[in-house]
C-alpha cells in the first residue's frame, strides 16, 4: 500500500472514529472528559513515575524520619525516612494494578457465569443464580474481608477473595442480555441456518452485552479501589513496606499528631483515583445509554458494596 | 399472596445458602485449624495427643457435611459454639457486641437521611443552578472518599485540633458523633443523588403535570405531591445500603477502636478465631436476608403496583 493511500486510510478511520455516535457523545459529556483525564493522568503516573522520582520507595532513611513537606520532599517523609511522594507514585502502579486486575477477573467469571446461566437456561440457570443471590447476601467487603483472612494475608489472596465475591452484578447483566438477545428475530435466523452456539455467542450476544458491561466495569472500579485500599489498612493486603495506598495510611496513622501528612497524601491519592473511575463511569453510562438522561437511579445500586 | 409466599420462600433458600457459605468458609484455610489454633494458644508445636483432643471436642474428626449439619443443629438451638481463646460463648459475644454497631449504623443512616433528603430535594428543585452543581460536586467527593481516610481527617479536625470530641472508644453520644458522621457520608451522597434524580423523574409524571395545571404553586407540588413517589426508590435504596453500612462499619471501628461486630470480626480473622468468624458472618448474612425482605414488603406497600404485577422481583 503506499504512503498516501495509507494516509488516506489512516484519515477515514479517524474520521470514523471520532465521529462515532458514541465517542460525540462521551466528548460532549464533562464528567467522562474530566474522569477521563484523571484516569489517564494516574495511568501515565503508574506507568512513568517510578523511573522519574529521585527516591526508592522502602530504602529506610532513619536520619529523615518524620519530615515535614519541604522542596526535597514535597510530600515530607515517613516514620522511616522515607519520601512519601515517591512512595505514593510507586503507590499507583500497585493499588491501581489490583483495582485492575480484580476488575479484570471479575468481569470474567461474570461474563463466564452470565453467558451459561443464559444460554444453557434450566437447571443450571436457577442454581448459578441461586449462588448470585447467596453472594448479595453478604456486604462485600465483610465476604472478601473473611475470604482473605483465612487465605492468609496477600497481596494474591486479596485479589482473589475482592474477585470471588464480585463477579455477582456482571452476571446477572450478561444473564439478561442474553436472555433478551436470543429471543430477536436475527439470533434465530443465524441459529436456523445452523451457526454453533459459540458463533451465536460471538457474532450476536458478545456485541450487545460489551457496552452494559464495559459500564459495569468502570463504575465498579472506583468501589474496587475502595475496597482494597480498605482491606490492606486493616492488614489483608499488600504487606508493609509495601507503598499500597491503604497500607501506607495504616501505618501512618500511628503519627497523626506530629505528621498527618502521611494519612493525607495517600487518602488524597485514592479520592483522586476513585473520583476518576467515578466520573468517567458515570460520563460512559450517559453516553451508551441516552435514554437514561437523569438515570443515577438505577445505576447508583452497582456502587459501594 | 402468592408473592409474599414466593417472596418469603427464596429468602430461605438466601438464608440456607448464607448458611452453607458461613460455615464451608473457614475451611478454606490452609493447614490444619486444629494445629494453628493450638500453636497460637500454647506458643510452641502442639502434640499429637492435644491436637486428636481438640479435633474430637470440636467435632473437626467428623466428614465436612457431618459438621455442617451438627453446627446447623446446634445453630437452631441458639448455640454458636465457643471462642477458641477462651473468650466465652460466641452467641454471648456477639450479643456484648452487636448494640454498638447498631447504634452506629443507626446513628450513620439517620445523618444521611438528614444530609441527603434537604440537599438532594434543594439540588433537584433548582436544577441547573450552581446550587446543584455544588451540591452534585459534593456528593460525588462524598461517593469516592475511603472512610478510614476521612476517619482520620475527623479526628485530626474535632479531636485533636479542636479537642471537641473524644478520639477513641464508645459509650456516649460525643463518642458517636464523629464515627456516624463518617460512616453517614458515603450513604448520604448515594442518596442524595438518588432524591435528587428521582424527584426529577417523579416532577415529569402527568399528575404532576396535572396538579401543575390546577395551578398549584411549585413548593406544593413538590412536597404534597412529588415527594412521596419520589421516596421510593430511596426506602429501597436505604434497605439496600445496610450491606454498604454493615461493611463501612467494620473500617470505621477500627479507626475508631470502637468494639463493635466489626472489630469482633477483624480481630477473630486475625486469630482464626473460627467459631467468632462464622458467628459474626452468619449474623451478618441474616440480618441483610431479614432487611431486603423487610425492604421489599415495605416498597409492596409503599407501592401497590408491585402487588398488582403478581411476580416481581
Amino acid at each position: 500500500m503506499s504512503a498516501s493511500r495509507l494516509r488516506s486510510a489512516h484519515r477515514a478511520f479517524r474520521q470514523e472514529c471520532l465521529t462515532h455516535p458514541t465517542i460525540l457523545a462521551l466528548c460532549r459529556n464533562p464528567s467522562a472528559v474530566a474522569g477521563g483525564v484523571v484516569v489517564t493522568a494516574l495511568a501515565v503516573l503508574a506507568i512513568v513515575g517510578p523511573f522519574v522520582t529521585p527516591y526508592d520507595p522502602t530504602t529506610q532513611h532513619l536520619e529523615n524520619q518524620l519530615q515535614a513537606p519541604s522542596l526535597a520532599h514535597p510530600l515530607g517523609t515517613d516514620q522511616l525516612g522515607r519520601d512519601v511522594a515517591t512512595r505514593v507514585v510507586y503507590g499507583a502502579r500497585l493499588t491501581l494494578g489490583i483495582a485492575l486486575l480484580v476488575t479484570v477477573v471479575r468481569l470474567t467469571i461474570g461474563v463466564v457465569v452470565g453467558l451459561v446461566a443464559g444460554y444453557v437456561g434450566g437447571w443450571v440457570d436457577e442454581a448459578l443464580m441461586r449462588v448470585v443471590d447467596v453472594l448479595l447476601a453478604f456486604p462485600g467487603i465483610v465476604l472478601a474481608l473473611v475470604v482473605a483472612g483465612i487465605l492468609g494475608p496477600s497481596l494474591t489472596n486479596l485479589v482473589l477473595a475482592l474477585a470471588v465475591v464480585g463477579w455477582t452484578r456482571y452476571a446477572r447483566v450478561v444473564r439478561s442480555s442474553v436472555l433478551e438477545v436470543r429471543e430477536r428475530p436475527f439470533v434465530a435466523a443465524s441459529r436456523l441456518t445452523g451457526a454453533s452456539r459459540w458463533r451465536v455467542v460471538r457474532r450476536h450476544v458478545l456485541p450487545n452485552v460489551a457496552g452494559p458491561v464495559v459500564v459495569l466495569a468502570t463504575l465498579d472500579l472506583g468501589g474496587v479501589i475502595l475496597a482494597a485500599a480498605g482491606l490492606s489498612f486493616l492488614g489483608l493486603g499488600a504487606q508493609p513496606p509495601a507503598p499500597e495506598w491503604g497500607t501506607m495510611l495504616a501505618t501512618g496513622r500511628h503519627h497523626l499528631r506530629e505528621a498527618s501528612w502521611l494519612v493525607n497524601a495517600p487518602g488524597l491519592a485514592i479520592v483522586f483515583a476513585v473520583l476518576g473511575s467515578n466520573l468517567l463511569g458515570d460520563g460512559l453510562r450517559d453516553a451508551l445509554d441516552p435514554t437514561d438522561r437523569t438515570g443515577d437511579a438505577r445505576t447508583e445500586v452497582a456502587r459501594r458494596d | 399472596m402468592q408473592y409474599l409466599l414466593r417472596r418469603f420462600g427464596s429468602s430461605a433458600v438466601v438464608l440456607f445458602g448464607v448458611t452453607m457459605i458461613t460455615y464451608g468458609l473457614v475451611h478454606l484455610t490452609p493447614g490444619d485449624p486444629a494445629r494453628t489454633v493450638l500453636a497460637e494458644r500454647q506458643g510452641q508445636q502442639p502434640s499429637e495427643a492435644d491436637v486428636q483432643a481438640f479435633r474430637a471436642e470440636e467435632g473437626l474428626d467428623e466428614p465436612l457435611p457431618l459438621q455442617y449439619l451438627h453446627w446447623i443443629g446446634d445453630v437452631l438451638q441458639g448455640d454458636l459454639g465457643r471462642s477458641y481463646y477462651g473468650d466465652g460463648a460466641v452467641l454471648d459475644l456477639l450479643i456484648a457486641y452487636l448494640p454498638n454497631t447498631i447504634e452506629l449504623a443507626g446513628a450513620s443512616i439517620l445523618v444521611a437521611v438528614a444530609v441527603a433528603i434537604p440537599a438532594g430535594v434543594v439540588s433537584a428543585v433548582y436544577r441547573g443552578t450552581w446550587i446543584d452543581y455544588v451540591s452534585q460536586v459534593i456528593a460525588l467527593l462524598g461517593v469516592s472518599m475511603p472512610n478510614f481516610w476521612l476517619g482520620y481527617l475527623l479526628i485530626i479536625g474535632g479531636a485533636l485540633r479542636l479537642g471537641i470530641f473524644p478520639v477513641y472508644g464508645a459509650g456516649t453520644v460525643a463518642h458517636l458523633v464523629l464515627p456516624a458522621v463518617t460512616l453517614g457520608t458515603g450513604m448520604a451522597a448515594v442518596l442524595t443523588r438518588l432524591v435528587r434524580s428521582s424527584l426529577l423523574e417523579t416532577l415529569e409524571e402527568p399528575y404532576v403535570d396535572a396538579a401543575r395545571a390546577r395551578g398549584l404553586p411549585e413548593r406544593a407540588l413538590v412536597v404534597a405531591h412529588a415527594l412521596r413517589t419520589a421516596m421510593l426508590p430511596v426506602v429501597t435504596m436505604i434497605g439496600l445500603q445496610l450491606g454498604y453500612v454493615l461493611g463501612g462499619a467494620v473500617v470505621v471501628e477500627v479507626v475508631f477502636q470502637r468494639p463493635g461486630l466489626g472489630m469482633l470480626l477483624v480481630d477473630a480473622v486475625f486469630a482464626r478465631d473460627f467459631p467468632v468468624i462464622q458467628g459474626v458472618t452468619l449474623l451478618v448474612g441474616t440480618c441483610f436476608v431479614i432487611v431486603n425482605l423487610g425492604t421489599d414488603l415495605a416498597y409492596q406497600r409503599l407501592d401497590p403496583r408491585v402487588s398488582l404485577a403478581g411476580g416481581g422481583t
